[in-house]
């Protein structure tokens, strides 16, 4: 046996070494679904490379900004120019916005849902990875000192990025969406499908679970479902980049995430989630029509009286139709009413239900229209409430939950119990 | 002394020299190749096809010619990037175990200070790396891979262009015992 074992003293070592990590990783395993700490020699091994990762990730915007901030300057009087304009829109984008969500949540608070909300963010930048091609993850440099824990969703901007896996003193690890063992409940925004979203081996990221019966045709938007725990619901997720047929009855979707997962810069945290009852705001609001109505050189003050009547019509005080489409034709009417003339319209043209009510008020929203829409911009309105919003900011996340399939929200009727379920 | 026992090598006398390298280098090169491991994808996204720690790897095995210093140098740099990722710790430990003790078995039976050479064994060790890193992934661990030859091949290619560089770069800092 002794000289068996000189004889072969190297491959005894090899085996035993290998041996040694196969038990180690055969525990790992057997211990993968119960509450897992984070093994100190992770922390090690993180806190010796971190550190110059922060160091290299400083150095480099220090010199980024120090030339874009003081030498780079071209072209930006042009872009600060332009960018205001950007602005103006969407200034008036989101008070139509806030105007369709104000209308949602009213909706939901008849209906006694629950909203879930991103209560706080913590800004954080991607500091690096995991070093490995097969496995998707980021490291940033937010820990727990800052209040960091695991399964906290990170987003950007864009869209989701991933949850937060592990957490380290000052930094975390960040399991991405596109990531093999990652999972995210989500949905398509037009047909309301649930699926899974789950990464691939090659970095894609598909959406499974969802019938091959169901139409789903490339550039539907998907979103969070909320079903995961993790995201909140409503969050922008991707685009469906492809249909193919899977496995059994289901289909195989690859998703485009929204966000770009293989430039990550800067990503937000989402620390804290409130679920509240749906909050109805005063009447204390800017509306777009004002808006315009302040910035058009040709359009005079307001009289007093047709603007608290405009008000009333939209805020649904005495209109029943409160469509998204009579909402903007009485947005129309409530500003231009002045611009025309100062007679005040009928308030009982629009108080109709939608699809009668907007017949009467045609001729008023054709000469009056056109600077409203051109001011308000939104040439893609179904996916426009989601997309185009700021995930980072609290928002709603209920507000496309409450439209029906087509994008359009239910009539509201006066009776609680008409209200669609 | 029976025939069993005298070694067939196909290395010269000049070939079979054992290099030894400075402590700075043998702790400072594989934690500088996992730091690029770590940093460079999220800057240049196309570097996540390069193993810079298994480049080191075969490098530090075949140079230094010993089974047993290059299957630990092997499992503490596969170990040291387990710790990094987001998957139990062993899956990288075991493959570059592997490949440690290979690479040094090879090297001192084979002339590798060739840049061919160099870039076959890299190629050759680079699919045998993955090999064991799918067969533990998927036995073990129960991960979902999908192995491509063409990508693999063109990895490993990539990995042994930019492994001879990185080879004659790290022989300056050889030393003959």
């Amino acid at each position: 046996m002794e000289s068996f074992l000189g004889r072969y003293r190297n491959l005894t070592i090899l085996v035993g070494v290998l041996f040694l990590q196969v038990l180690g990783l055969a525990v790992q395993v057997k211990r993968s679904g119960e509450a897992e700490n984070t093994r100190l020699i992770r922390i090690w091994a993180v806190d010796a490379i971190t550190p110059l990762e922060r160091v290299l990730v400083w150095a480099q915007n220090s010199s980024g900004n120090l030339w874009h901030d003081y030498f780079f300057l071209r072209g930006v009087r042009a872009e600060n120019r332009q960018l205001k304009q950007q602005i103006d829109q969407m200034r008036l984008e989101q008070v139509r916005l806030s105007e369709d969500a104000e209308q949602a949540q009213r909706l939901q608070k008849l209906l006694a849902f629950k909203e879930q909300v991103i209560a706080k963010t913590i800004p954080a930048q991607v500091i690096g990875s995991s070093g490995s091609d097969l496995s998707r993850s980021i490291y940033i440099d937010k820990g727990s000192n800052e209040g960091i824990a695991p399964d906290m969703a990170v987003i950007t901007s864009g869209g989701i990025v991933g949850k937060v896996l592990r957490v380290y003193p000052s930094t975390a690890l960040v399991l991405m969406i596109n990531d093999q063992t990652s999972g995210v409940g989500a949905m398509l925004e037009k047909t309301r499908l649930q699926g899974v979203l789950k990464g691939t081996a090659d970095g894609s990221v598909v959406l499974e679970r969802v019938m091959s019966d169901e139409k789903v045709a490339p550039g539907d938007t998907v979103l969070s479902s909320g079903g995961d725990q993790i995201f909140p619901k409503g969050l922008p997720v991707g685009t469906v980049a492809k249909v193919n047929p899977g496995h059994e009855m289901f289909l195989n979707i690859v998703v485009k995430p929204a966000a770009d997962l293989s430039r990550l810069e800067e990503v937000l945290v989402v620390t804290e989630k409130q679920e509240q009852n749906a909050v109805v705001e005063g009447n204390g609001r800017v509306r777009a029509a004002d808006i315009l109505a302040q910035r058009l050189p040709s359009v005079p003050d307001k009289p007093a009286d047709t603007a608290t009547t405009g008000s009333k019509i939209a805020d649904g005080a005495t209109a029943k139709a409160t469509t998204p489409a009579a909402n903007t034709q009485a947005s129309s009417i409530s500003t231009t009413k002045p611009a025309i003339s100062q007679q005040p319209q009928p308030i009982p043209s629009v108080s109709k239900p939608a699809s009668t009510g907007a017949a009467p008020v045609q001729p008023t929203k054709k000469k009056d229209s056109q600077p409203v829409e051109s001011g308000i911009s939104t040439p893609n309105r179904s996916s426009g409430d989601t997309t185009g919003s700021n995930a980072a900011a609290p928002r709603p996340l209920g507000t496309s939950q409450a439209k029906s399939p087509n994008g359009q929200l239910p009539t509201q009727t006066p009776a609680s119990e008409d209200a669609p379920h | 002394m029976p025939l069993t026992s005298v070694p067939i090598t196909y290395t010269s006398g000049e070939q079979i020299e054992v290099y030894r390298f400075s402590f700075p280098v043998t702790v400072g090169v594989p934690l500088l190749a996992l730091f690029l491991q770590a940093f460079l994808p999220r800057r240049l996204p196309f570097f996540s096809i390069f193993d810079l720690p298994l480049l080191v790897t075969i490098f530090f095995a075949m140079a230094r010619r010993n089974p047993i210093s290059g299957l630990f140098t092997g499992a503490a740099i596969g170990l040291a990037q387990d710790m990094l990722g987001a998957y139990p710790i062993g899956i990288y430990g075991i493959a570059k175990t592997v490949v440690g003790y290979g690479a040094s078995s090879l090297g001192a039976k084979l002339d590798v200070e060739n840049a061919g050479a160099r870039l076959l064994v890299t190629l050759g060790f680079y699919l045998v790396h993955a090999a064991v890193y799918f067969t533990v992934a998927r036995g073990m661990v129960n991960m979902t891979l999908n192995w491509s030859w063409s990508r693999g091949i063109l990895a490993g290619l990539a990995n042994g262009i930019v492994g001879v560089g990185l080879y004659f770069l790290l022989d300056k800092f050889k030393q003959r015992t």
